[in-house]
């Protein structure tokens, strides 16, 4: 549903069915909505079986990369005889997404049950949910429905009866973006500095603690049950573009739209549908100009681009961008597109862990010559400056928070070069003061 | 060996190295070197600087050399235009925050910075307008500054203290271009080891008080050597300006101390600059001794040994190298010989991510040399002894009153073989003035047996010798065939002390030879 709008009549209403229902939040109130079914269906099959099922389904991780869920479970080595760990990545922190936080706030349960499904298909007797350290709402409620959980013998040392033993963890994140990122967030763990970590090796082989570890986002997991319940044929029917894009997503979307919220739609939803039906088009009077489709670190499409582009992994890469988190961020033409993009080069300035050089230095600089350009200062060599600074920014660093800083502003230039332009050539008033 | 080799060309090179090598490492062995800064043959390797990215035909991205595996068949090209504009950038980066303050820096010179923006870095900036970032000196320890503003983050210093010396005492700070190398509350920089943060820091960001401002890098002159700190016998380089000593630093060697030192051992290099040296050859007259010439004053030692019998007792400095104290030992072969090495003793301090190292107990960088010799620890006794000997040889001991209150009643005949006039020896002979180890060549073999050679860092102090060439003028009835360089001498060891197996200098190279072990395939083949 639209939470906080009641539901659109072209949204496929899956995981957020009980967004806003209060006693869905229990573990009384959400074993009456058919919660923990899947988990007891799980318990009773092989890991092996569920693997399968998933891998049939065609979910793919929600947190942005995409990768196959099915495929990336059945990485985890078999009889190594090592503790393996299941990591759930709850940081949500990239700019524009905000639809785990929702899931968390109202379907406590439908995400451990989703954990415990994965932990047992992956052979972990543990899961460490991490939780962003601003979601103090969702903390606080997600702690109560482990203990809940736990009290009612769905998870801890015996499962459903089973003899499985399934333990979840919260640990609370501390502020920092790149904790996200998933190799910073095994160290964020292991009490260490939240820096990413070089791969190979991969998390299955050596991850948490150095042991074979899978680490899937909130909403992917929050799928698991479904399939599991009403089959992966079914998942895999959820399906309006490319095959390979199956199932439902969740939608945030933020900016200027009339009903900015969480909307749930069937992969491959024309995105037109999503900006003008579900989100109510943009304020009165005013026009879209652009859109951010999956969270601050892809490439921006203009509204031409997002008009055309069918809303799957396959349809926005096809124009021009990813599909990300689905954190969609809307802007109308009242937007000035040099300052928004200086916004976001601040926050990856900010977040960087300073690991490596081009991130460390290269975020830094390209802030303050957008910080230039704003304040009327800026040159013409200004562009060559900044693309070829982003190209240095980009795939040569461990993590892709460097590539993110040069998205917007490769794509920005190439999209909105008139805007900065106009600062450059002195037609639009500073919006900066001086540095 | 059995590990596997792997064939992959680099730069044009095919070169075959065990699988598992880094690129790194394998473009090394065809000569070529890849820039780099967080890498370090001696630390966990993070991949974090970037510099060293080379391109892989057929990788879809540039790879860290310093991370990444070779694979059969692998083709790297270190020189292509898109590592080199890789690079290039890193460089521009890492100068943007740099203070470029190389005159002042004591880096510059032997600064990795440097090196590389002179060998491919872009000629000008194109960061003009802004300011840089600053952070002001923090001192971290007793010898040890830190200048935030030239760091470039590579963190070799924090892995050093984490992962070699386990103690964690600094980390990244701050995050984004605000980072720096910040240090933990209420600690010093004060590990037994910690003094090579100094020497891993590719900048010249971490600096050495002791060091600081005291010369520029390239009006040093450097000798190969070996520590004279403990039994370890860590490789070391004596950097000296205009004969005096002001540097020392490990120089690498896997089998002994890795690329390591100990602060006592970089720290402890002031008496080799002492004034107040003998510098020529003191015979008796009477009550008092005369300068006199080296002929004259062997002449005299010589006689007095010649009318002498019973018991000769050496007395010899822990420092003494492997030719002086065996020529010196051979000197009064024909007495019954009492010989003594001098072993001063401290605490342990190892270094606990490397493998049997450690600053050792013993402050004797060749006892197990003289112990070869047939020289015994048994100190105490060996003055006790002294006192009623035919002859006493000192080999330039360091000694306590105690001790040259014994010596000073000695009856028998005294020859002094001195680096410094410290003492008064009325009843000398001869006060024979030698060289220090920073002044001659010479072998010391460490607590393992391996004999390592040192090469003369600086000038002998006036008609100074090595001990081994007076020694070598006294050997009774072989002056025809006396030695006469170090290398002869060292050769001549094997006559007496089939132990040293026809050991010969040649044999030692830069790193040194186990006594006894076979000799390395390469230089029998």
């Amino acid at each position: 549903m639209g939470f906080p709008h009641p539901s659109h009549p072209k949204e496929t209403v899956v995981l957020s069915q009980y967004f806003g229902d209060a006693e869905a939040r229990g573990f009384d109130g959400w074993v009456a909505r058919g919660g923990y079914e899947g988990l007891r269906k799980a318990l009773s099959l092989t890991p092996e079986a569920i693997i399968d099922e998933v891998k049939a389904s065609g979910l793919r991780g929600r947190g942005g990369a995409g990768f196959p869920t099915g495929l990336k479970w059945s990485f985890m080595p078999k009889g190594d005889g090592k503790p393996h760990y299941l990591v759930c990545n709850a940081d949500e922190s990239e700019p524009g997404t905000f639809k785990d936080r929702e899931i968390m706030r109202w379907t406590p349960h439908a995400l451990l049950e989703g954990c415990a499904i994965a932990a047992y298909a992956i052979g972990a007797e543990r899961c460490y949910i991490y939780i962003r350290g601003e979601f103090t709402e969702p903390l606080k409620i997600m702690a109560g429905a482990v203990e809940e959980a736990n009290a009612k013998g769905a998870l801890g040392g015996n499962a459903f009866g089973s003899g499985k033993r399934i333990e979840m963890l919260i640990h609370r994140g501390a502020g920092a973006y790149i904790c996200g990122e998933e190799t910073a967030m095994m160290n964020s763990i292991e009490g260490k500095r939240g820096n990413p970590r070089i791969k190979p090796p991969f998390p299955a082989v050596a991850g948490l603690f150095g042991m074979p570890t899978t680490i899937n986002n909130v909403e992917t997991l929050a799928a698991v049950p479904h399939i599991l319940v009403r089959g992966a044929d079914w998942y895999k029917g959820l399906c309006r573009g490319n095959p390979k894009s199956t199932g439902t997503k969740l939608i945030s979307i933020c900016g200027h739209v009339q009903r900015p919220g969480n909307y749930e739609v069937t992969m491959g939803t024309p995105l037109k549908e999503i900006l003008y039906d579900m989100a109510g088009g943009p304020p009165a009077g005013r026009e879209f100009k652009a859109v951010i489709p999956g969270g601050s670190s892809v490439p921006i499409m203009t509204i031409a681009e997002a008009e055309d582009a069918l809303f799957d992994y396959e349809g926005i890469v096809a124009k021009g961008s990813m599909l990300g988190s689905a954190g969609m961020i809307v802007m109308d033409d009242s937007t000035d597109m040099v300052y928004q993009i200086w916004r976001l080069a601040k926050f990856y300035a900010h977040e960087s862990c300073a690991q490596c050089t081009q991130c460390r230095e290269g975020t830094a600089w390209t802030t303050k010559i957008l910080e230039r350009i704003l304040s009327g200062k800026g040159r013409q060599e200004d562009f060559e400056l900044l693309l070829d600074l982003s190209e240095n920014m980009t795939g040569k660093t461990i993590c892709v928070l460097s590539d993110s800083c040069a998205a917007p502003v490769v794509s920005g230039i190439q999209k909105f070069r008139d805007e900065f332009e106009a600062y450059i050539q002195g037609s639009r008033q500073p919006a900066l003061a001086a540095g | 060996m059995t590990s596997e080799l792997v064939t992959v060309t680099i730069d044009g090179a095919p070169v075959r190295v065990p699988k598992g090598t880094t690129i790194i490492e394998a473009a090394k062995q065809v000569g070529v070197l890849i820039p780099h800064y967080c890498y370090h043959p001696s630390l966990p390797s993070p991949a974090v600087c970037r510099m060293c990215l080379v391109e892989v035909e057929k990788a879809p991205k540039l790879a860290p050399a310093c991370v990444t595996t070779v694979a059969e068949g692998q083709v790297v090209h270190v020189n292509s235009a898109a590592a080199k504009k890789a690079r290039e950038g890193v460089l521009e980066l890492l100068l943007i925050n740099h203070p470029l303050d190389c005159p002042i820096c004591d880096q510059a010179g032997e600064c990795e910075l440097q090196n590389y923006v002179f060998q491919e870095g872009r000629a000008g900036t194109r960061y003009s307008e802004y300011a840089k970032r600053y952070n002001p000196v923090e001192d971290f320890g007793p010898d040890v500054l830190y200048v935030p503003n030239r760091c470039i983050l590579c963190t070799r210093c924090v892995r050093f203290m984490d992962d070699v010396a386990g103690a964690p005492v600094l980390n990244v700070s701050e995050r984004g271009d605000r980072a720096y190398i910040g240090i933990a509350q209420e600690q010093k920089l004060d590990h037994p080891w910690s003094g090579n943060v100094v020497d891993l820091c590719p900048v010249g960001s971490l600096l050495s008080k002791d060091f600081l401002h005291k010369a520029r890098a390239w009006d040093l002159d450097k000798a190969a050597s070996v520590c004279s700190g403990c039994t370890q016998g860590c490789n070391v380089t004596i950097d000296t300006r205009d004969d005096v000593v002001v540097r020392i630093r490990p120089r690498p060697n896997l089998e002994v101390n890795r690329h390591f030192i100990c602060d006592h051992g970089r720290l402890s290099y002031r008496w080799m600059n002492r004034g107040d040296r003998v510098e020529a050859p003191l015979v008796r007259d009477g009550a008092r001794h005369l300068a006199s010439d080296w002929d004259s004053a062997r002449a005299r030692a010589e006689q007095v040994l010649r009318g002498a019998s019973g018991r000769a007792v050496v007395l010899a400095s822990g420092r003494a190298s492997t030719e002086s104290l065996g020529l010196v030992r051979q000197m009064v072969a024909r007495f019954e010989v009492t010989a003594a090495v001098q072993v001063p003793l401290g605490d342990e301090a190892p270094l606990p991510g490397v493998p049997d190292l450690a600053l050792r107990r013993e402050r004797a960088p060749n006892l197990v040399g003289a112990e070869l010799l047939g020289y015994t620890r048994a100190w105490d006794a060996a003055v006790r002894q002294a006192a009623s000997a035919a002859v006493v040889v000192l080999l330039d001991p360091d000694l306590g009153p105690a001790e040259e209150a014994v010596l000073s009643g000695a009856r028998g005949v005294l020859l002094v073989l001195a680096t410094v006039a410290t003492g008064s020896w009325p009843t000398a002979e001869v006060i024979l003035p030698v060289t220090s180890v920073a002044e001659e060549t010479g072998t010391y073999v460490n607590r393992d047996r391996r004999v390592q050679l040192f090469h003369q860092a600086k000038a002998q102090p006036g008609m100074a010798r090595p001990a081994w060439w007076v020694a070598a003028g006294l050997l009774a009835g072989e002056a025809g065939r006396a030695p006469a360089t170090a290398s002869e001498a060292f050769r001549r060891l094997s006559d007496w002390w089939p132990v040293f197996g026809g050991m010969t200098h040649a044999d030692l190279g830069y790193s040194g030879r186990v006594l006894g072990a076979e000799a390395p395939a390469e230089v029998a083949g």
